[in-house]
């Protein structure tokens, strides 16, 4: 029989890949899942666990809102946000009897940028940017000349997040002034890298994503500085940078990225002893995958806070445009 | 009364048989040069990653040039032989019932257009079908198990249709000769019409392994993890695979893991060029042995 023959030397195979894998830490291992954004700087952790405190740890991306399913499923220890929990996310955590810290692990801007041989736009207001992205644009507002007067009579052409992840809702919270509300014709992709190309290949594209890929991109695209018309944050159109981000002159469109970990799993040590690490660790790795790290305030109460072990949320269900963190955490801390 | 044909003038058709022979050339011409031209990109940006310590070592976030694909390639390995394990008895045990046991009833006829159908559903869908049943319903959780038994499912109508064909083309004449010399319905299928099929059976049995291999898709929805640095340790174990790892590198905003994509799109296209080479040794080893 040669197919037995076949299939023998196939499970050996089976058998000889088992042998070659390496058995998981006796403790388990820490399961994390949730934002492709914080994804990048969990798998930084994940990889610096493993080494330094040899602690394992595994980690998803099927986004911020698929992550906290899995989360207030009770199936992952931890879920990566790039956006506060919504209401109907935390009843949900609330009926599986799940309780959960929320610790800022770092800054993240979003980028608004067209293409490099766009000459004309020299910076957006919010309101010009809620011109083009709010629900009743859709199918109407279509050429450059409708955002400002005196720009070309060329069409317009928008790229952006996916309608499931947490950059959308945040770029909608700020700009629409609705979270989860946009115009739906404009060309979505989850990859941030498939919208560089089309900002980069289209003359009359406008594109946002996550700052980190504008970062590494600096040279196919135009960034496009943002006027809040709001004078105390620095006045006219800001550039987004490490500074401005950090800072919170970008304003609107820096954002605070998230960790959620459930108070349940804490009772696992290598769950503790691997969101500790995580923490020390945010402000460095976070630097090294393309985010702004917190500032030294914020990231010293952030660590007092999973110290404390204090659950729940400083944003009341639903993402907060132009507040720090700062101001939140430490008006919490005093109450 | 047929006319003989003339094959030293010219005949009218002539021009438009040479018309159909080029675009058949060119038919053939298109896909070639599409993938060389993909080769030679992919190639041009990865081929300076790939090494040894590539195959075997953990990705990395943090330096794409020590970031390895040990785990995902262990991953796949564990995803085809389960999958094999589980989709090719099934199938080929449906095929033979359909044509060998059931060929003229009713029930037969629902079956083959049920499959036909289930051969054209979206791969996504059978991951649905994967998280719902096998992920949550029977609580397998997030392991290489239930991936490997949605990926099955998703190649059981391509194995079942496929076995069908290389059992029909076993001439009637033959099992009749068997069945008449008192050879029971088993012994028919087992020792004439199988040894007769098997060449076919296998060469649709191995495609279908490989186009499971390239699925993304459903093991993103039944729960392949982005980021692991380990192979799986047994059935129970959480995974990631080949094409999981190349998405995940594609999607980096740091350019350099583009390089890795591309290096690890170079070991796909190796393990599905093994597959292919595997089935067609196979098939011509079978086919000797029957003349």
């Amino acid at each position: 029989m040669r197919t037995i023959t076949a299939w023998v030397s196939l499970l050996a195979l089976a058998a000889t890949t088992t042998a070659c894998s390496k058995k998981q830490a006796a403790g388990g291992s820490v399961s994390i899942d949730g934002s492709s954004t914080v994804f990048l700087i969990s798998a930084a952790a994940a990889e610096r666990a493993k080494k330094e405190i040899g602690i394992d740890a595994t980690v998803g991306s099927s986004g911020t809102g698929g992550g906290f399913k899995k989360f207030c499923a009770g199936d992952i220890d931890i879920a990566g946000a790039s956006r506060p929990i919504k209401a109907a996310e935390a009843d949900a955590c609330k009926a599986k009897n799940i309780e959960w810290i929320e610790l800022p692990v770092a800054y993240d801007g979003i980028a608004l940028v067209v293409n490099t041989k766009n000459a004309f736009v020299d910076k957006l207001t919010v309101d010009e940017l809620k011109k083009m992205w709010a629900p009743e644009a859709e199918g109407q507002v279509t050429k450059w000349s409708q955002i400002r007067e005196g720009w070309p009579d060329q069409p317009l052409r928008l790229l952006g997040a996916g309608a499931d992840s947490g950059t959308y809702d945040y770029f909608t919270a700020a700009i629409v002034g609705k979270e989860h509300s946009s115009r739906g014709d404009y060309r979505q992709s989850e990859d941030d890298n498939v919208l560089v190309q089309g900002v980069e290949s289209d003359d009359n594209a406008l594109g946002f994503f996550g700052f980190a890929y504008y970062a590494e991109n600096k040279d196919k695209l135009k960034i496009v500085p943002i006027d809040d018309g709001k004078p105390d944050n620095g006045d006219g159109g800001i550039t987004p940078s490490a500074e401005t981000i950090a800072g919170g002159s970008y304003q609107p469109l820096s954002r605070p990225i998230f960790i959620y970990v459930s108070k349940g799993a804490l009772a696992k040590a290598h769950v503790a002893k691997f969101v500790d690490f995580y923490l020390a660790n945010a402000t460095a790795l976070s630097a090294k995958v393309g985010y702004v790290p917190l500032p030294a305030k914020v990231d010293e109460l952030t660590k007092k806070r999973f110290a404390d072990r204090k659950t729940g949320s400083v944003f009341a269900g639903g993402s907060k445009v132009g507040v720090t963190l700062e101001q939140l955490l430490a008006s919490e801390g005093g109450s | 009364m047929r006319r003989p044909i003339d094959l030293t003038s010219a005949r009218p058709g002539v021009f438009a048989e040479k018309a159909f022979v080029w675009l058949c050339r060119l038919g053939a011409a298109i896909p070639l040069t599409m993938l060389a031209w993909l080769l030679y990109r992919v190639a041009a940006a990865g081929v300076h990653r790939l090494s040894w310590s590539f195959l075997t070592d953990p990705p990395s976030q943090l330096d794409a040039s020590t970031a390895g694909l040990g785990p995902a390639l262990l991953g796949t390995l564990w995803l085809i032989v389960l999958t094999a394990t589980i989709a090719l008895p099934i199938g080929i045990g449906a095929a033979i019932y359909l044509e060998e046991y059931s060929r003229r009833s009713k029930l037969a006829g629902v079956l083959e257009l049920a499959i036909a159908n289930l051969a054209g559903v979206p791969s996504i869908v059978y991951g649905m079908l994967g998280l719902g049943l096998f992920v949550h319903a029977l609580a397998m959780g997030e392991t290489v198990i239930a991936g490997a038994l949605t990926l099955a499912l998703l190649i059981l109508p391509i194995i079942i249709t496929s076995a069908r064909e290389a059992l029909r083309t076993v001439k009637d004449g033959l099992r009749e000769a068997a069945l008449g010399l008192g050879a029971t319905r088993w012994q028919c299928t087992r020792q004439v019409v199988l040894p007769m099929a098997l060449p076919g059976i296998l060469t649709g049995a191995i495609l279908a392994i490989a186009r499971a291999i390239g699925e993304t898709a459903p093991l993103v929805v039944v729960g392949a993890v982005a980021f692991i640095l380990y192979g799986p340790d047994g059935v129970d174990a959480k995974y990631t695979a080949l094409p999981m790892q190349i998405f995940q590198w594609t999607s980096n905003p740091k350019r350099a893991f583009l390089d890795n994509a591309a290096a690890g799109i170079l070991v796909l296209m190796a393990t599905l060029l093994v597959i292919n080479g595997v089935a067609i040794w196979l098939r011509n080893r079978y086919q000797s042995r029957r003349s």
